[in-house]
This record gives C-alpha cells, sequence and structure tokens, in this order.
C-alpha cells in the first residue's frame, strides 16, 4: 500500500476528471463556450510533459557525475513519456483549435514554438541512435539535453509573451486567467493537473524498470 | 590569468592557421556571394512593397552560411589535434578560443555579406541601417555560441554533417525568431524604443548559452 497509493491517486483523479470535466457546469465566455472544458484535458498535459522533461534534466546532470547506466535509462525513459504528453498536448490543442479558430493548425505562435520545443526532444532521440558506444551515448546525450533544457524553456515561457497570439489568455481574448477560472472550474483544473502528472510518473516508472529488465537480459 | 593567457594564445593559434590556408573564410565567402548572387537572379529586382522578402532571404543565407563556416571549427580537427589541444590547455579556454574566432569570423561573413547584399539589390535599403546592423552583430555573436557547442556535440558523436543540422535547428529557432522581429524593425524603421526588448532577451539568451556551454563543455571534452 505504502507504493502503490500515489498510482490510486493519480488514477481515482483522472477518471474524476473526464467525468466531472464533462458534467459540471463552466462559465459562459464568448468565443470558448463549452470548448472551455478543453482546458481540463490540453493544459495538464503540458504540465506533465515539462514535470517529466525536469526530471529527465535532473537525471542527465546526475549521470554526467556518476556516469551509472541507470541515470541514463532514467534520463532517456524520461524523454519518452514527456513527448508522449508534449504529442497528446499538440493533438488536443488542434483539435480544440479546429472547433475554435477554424483550422487544426493556423500558425499560432504558441502553436509553433510547442511543436519545436517537441522537434528539440526528437533531435535528443536521434543524437542517442546515432551513437554505438553505451558510456560515449550516455555522456554526450545528457550534455545535449542539458544544453537544450533552457532553449525550452525560452521558447515555451518567453517567447510567447513577446509574440502576438490568438491563444486564450494572450492579447484580450477570453482565457483561463485568475477572473474567468471560476471555483467550479478550479475543483476540476488542479485534480486534473495533479492526477495526469501522476499518470505521466508511473508511465515513466513503467518504462524505466521495463527498459532495465531488458538490458539485464542481454547481459546474460 | 592562466585561461587569459590560453585563450589568447588559441586564438593566435586559430588565426594562423586560417590564415595560412584560408580556406574556410573564402569557402564561406564564395558560398554565400554564390547564394545571394542566386537569390538575384531569380528574384531580378525586389521593391519596396517585398521588403519582407528581403528580410527573410538575407537570413536564410545568414543561417546556412554560418552553419558551413562555424561547424568547421570542431568538425575539421583530427582526433589527434583534439588530444594536442587537451594536453596543453583547460576545456574553458579552448572553448572560449573558439567561440571568440568563430565570432570574428561570422562579423567579418556578414558584414561583407551584408555589403554585398545591398550592392545587388540596390533598390532597397533599411531605413534604419544602424539597427538593422545591429541585429546583424547579434545574429553573428548568437550563431556563433550557438553552433560552437553543438558543433562540439555532433564532432564527439562523430557523425558530422547531418547530425549538425538536426541537433542545431531546433536550438536556433527561438534565436532566429527574436532576430527577425528585430531586423523587421529596422526594416519598418521603427523608433529604437520598441527593440530594446528583443535586443535585451538576445543578450540574455547569449551569455545562456556561454555558460551553459562553458559548464557542460569540460564533460565533453575528456573522452
Amino acid at each position: 500500500m505504502n507504493k502503490t497509493w500515489w498510482k490510486i491517486l493519480g488514477s481515482v483523479l483522472v477518471i474524476y476528471t473526464a467525468i466531472a470535466g464533462l458534467l459540471l457546469g463552466v462559465p459562459r465566455l464568448p468565443i470558448l463556450n463549452e470548448s472551455i472544458r478543453n482546458l481540463y484535458f490540453h493544459v495538464p498535459m503540458w504540465f506533465a510533459m515539462i514535470v517529466l522533461f525536469s526530471i529527465s534534466v535532473f537525471y542527465s546532470i546526475k549521470s554526467l557525475s556518476s556516469k551509472s547506466e541507470v541515470d541514463d535509462i532514467k534520463a532517456v525513459e524520461s524523454v519518452n513519456a514527456g513527448i508522449i504528453f508534449g504529442l497528446l498536448g499538440l493533438v488536443t490543442g488542434a483539435i480544440w483549435a479546429k472547433y475554435t479558430w477554424g483550422q487544426f493548425w493556423s500558425f499560432d505562435p504558441k502553436q509553433n514554438f510547442a511543436a519545436i520545443s517537441v522537434l528539440l526532444y526528437f533531435a535528443y532521440l536521434i543524437l542517442r541512435n546515432a551513437i554505438d558506444e553505451e558510456q560515449k551515448r550516455a555522456k554526450i546525450s545528457a550534455i545535449y539535453n542539458i544544453f537544450a533544457f533552457p532553449m525550452m524553456v525560452v521558447l515555451l515561457f518567453v517567447l510567447p509573451r513577446l509574440k502576438d497570439s490568438l491563444h486564450p489568455g494572450n492579447g484580450g481574448n477570453p482565457g483561463f486567467n485568475s477572473y474567468d477560472l471560476d471555483s467550479r472550474m478550479r475543483m476540476v483544473f488542479y485534480p486534473a493537473c495533479l492526477g495526469w502528472i501522476l499518470i505521466g510518473y508511473w508511465v515513466y516508472t513503467i518504462r524505466f524498470r521495463l527498459r532495465s529488465l531488458e538490458n539485464k537480459q542481454q547481459m546474460n | 590569468m592562466q585561461l587569459a593567457k590560453e585563450v589568447k594564445y588559441l586564438i593566435h593559434k586559430e588565426v594562423l592557421l586560417e590564415w595560412r590556408s584560408k580556406y574556410t573564410i573564402n569557402g564561406v565567402l564564395l558560398y554565400v556571394v554564390s547564394t545571394i548572387f542566386t537569390c538575384y537572379l531569380s528574384f531580378v529586382i525586389l521593391s519596396e512593397k517585398e521588403r519582407l522578402i528581403w528580410n527573410a532571404l538575407f537570413w536564410i543565407i545568414m543561417l546556412f552560411a554560418s552553419i558551413n563556416g562555424v561547424s568547421k571549427s570542431f568538425l575539421q580537427e583530427s582526433r589527434g589535434q583534439q588530444l594536442y589541444s587537451y594536453l596543453l590547455a583547460s576545456p574553458g579556454a579552448v572553448l572560449i578560443s573558439k567561440t571568440i574566432y568563430n565570432t570574428m569570423l561570422m562579423l567579418v561573413l556578414t558584414t561583407v555579406a551584408l555589403g554585398f547584399y545591398m550592392l545587388v539589390f540596390n533598390d532597397y535599403t533599411p531605413p534604419d541601417l544602424l539597427l538593422y546592423y545591429v541585429a546583424v552583430v547579434l545574429g553573428s555573436i548568437s550563431f556563433s555560441t550557438v553552433f560552437t557547442m553543438v558543433s562540439a556535440i555532433a564532432s564527439k558523436a562523430g557523425n558530422g554533417g547531418m547530425l549538425m543540422a538536426i541537433l542545431s535547428f531546433p536550438i536556433i529557432i527561438p534565436v532566429l525568431i527574436l532576430l527577425i522581429k528585430l531586423a523587421k524593425n529596422a526594416v519598418d524603421g521603427l523608433p529604437w524604443e520598441n527593440s530594446y526588448d528583443e535586443i535585451a532577451m538576445l543578450l540574455v539568451v547569449n551569455v545562456l548559452t556561454v555558460a551553459t556551454s562553458l559548464l557542460l563543455f569540460p564533460y565533453l571534452w575528456r573522452d
């Protein structure tokens, strides 16, 4: 029970947000209307992605000093899990944009920057495939991961503030600001973020255990 | 002060090597000039209305020229040469000297390229040429800081050119967006107050890049 309580908590929270997010009342805002419910399914993906990529950078830094294979596997598997959430974030955003803006992809700065930051991590995975020797691969990919992380932070958090975007919350568009987000929405939004972060972490631990077992098998 | 001495000596070495062969600078200059000329032949004339194309074209040419120029710094060195400088100098000194040398190279290159570009497309010069030149200088610095570190990573991974492009494009895009915005301000002739945000952001990004490179390079350099 000690080790499984957070997995149960994560699943319960995600099931709760799936039901409550579709059924509970939401404020009526112009443009957004009912599509505001996407907040519960779109934004938590980015939270989970950021958490997983931060875990990856943490283990990359650790693997540079410890040189242990376990840290390297942890770094790459959290990137693998994070990319899934990044892609889900792009897809949920694109579907929402189809109904609100009329197009899946309308060259909004936020869409573009999110896509580029996912590309950054695909480049990381390709770099790993390019090197055969394990220790060298661990070292060089860890260096690239740490080098790329500040750029991702600039892409996702700094640049969108300099550009005009149609994304809710930018440039006078009604959005998920503090005064728009009323207490009914908070009841679902915060549990959704926590739940998806826990699920993301769970996916990462499963992937890590699977990879370690595969490695052990190859050794024998 | 040991570091400053090493950096000075290494820059001297780089310049001397380049001066003897003149391979990189001439090669990249010829590359830039022929690209600009190809663009000129295909567009023939860019009128006042098409100044956005004028700006975009310049940065595309600069991006590819600088990838070609800067990636040489680590990729063309043989393993023996790298081992030799590993024994003689500290990793910090190697990285700083390469970055400064690449910045100098890029400054010469972009200045010549901008001059030739305006000569060929002589119907149009940006109204605020000084601000445009500031953007060009900041661009040279940012390209060389980012590409120097990425070329070091690519050379250690041992898979040259293709890896260099894949690894550097996602990193350089945020910088490029800021540069194009700044250059567009100059093309539109906006007052300087509108550009302080971009200039400050570019400086911050450069400081960030150099700081992370300096922290990470020692690990990369030790084989």
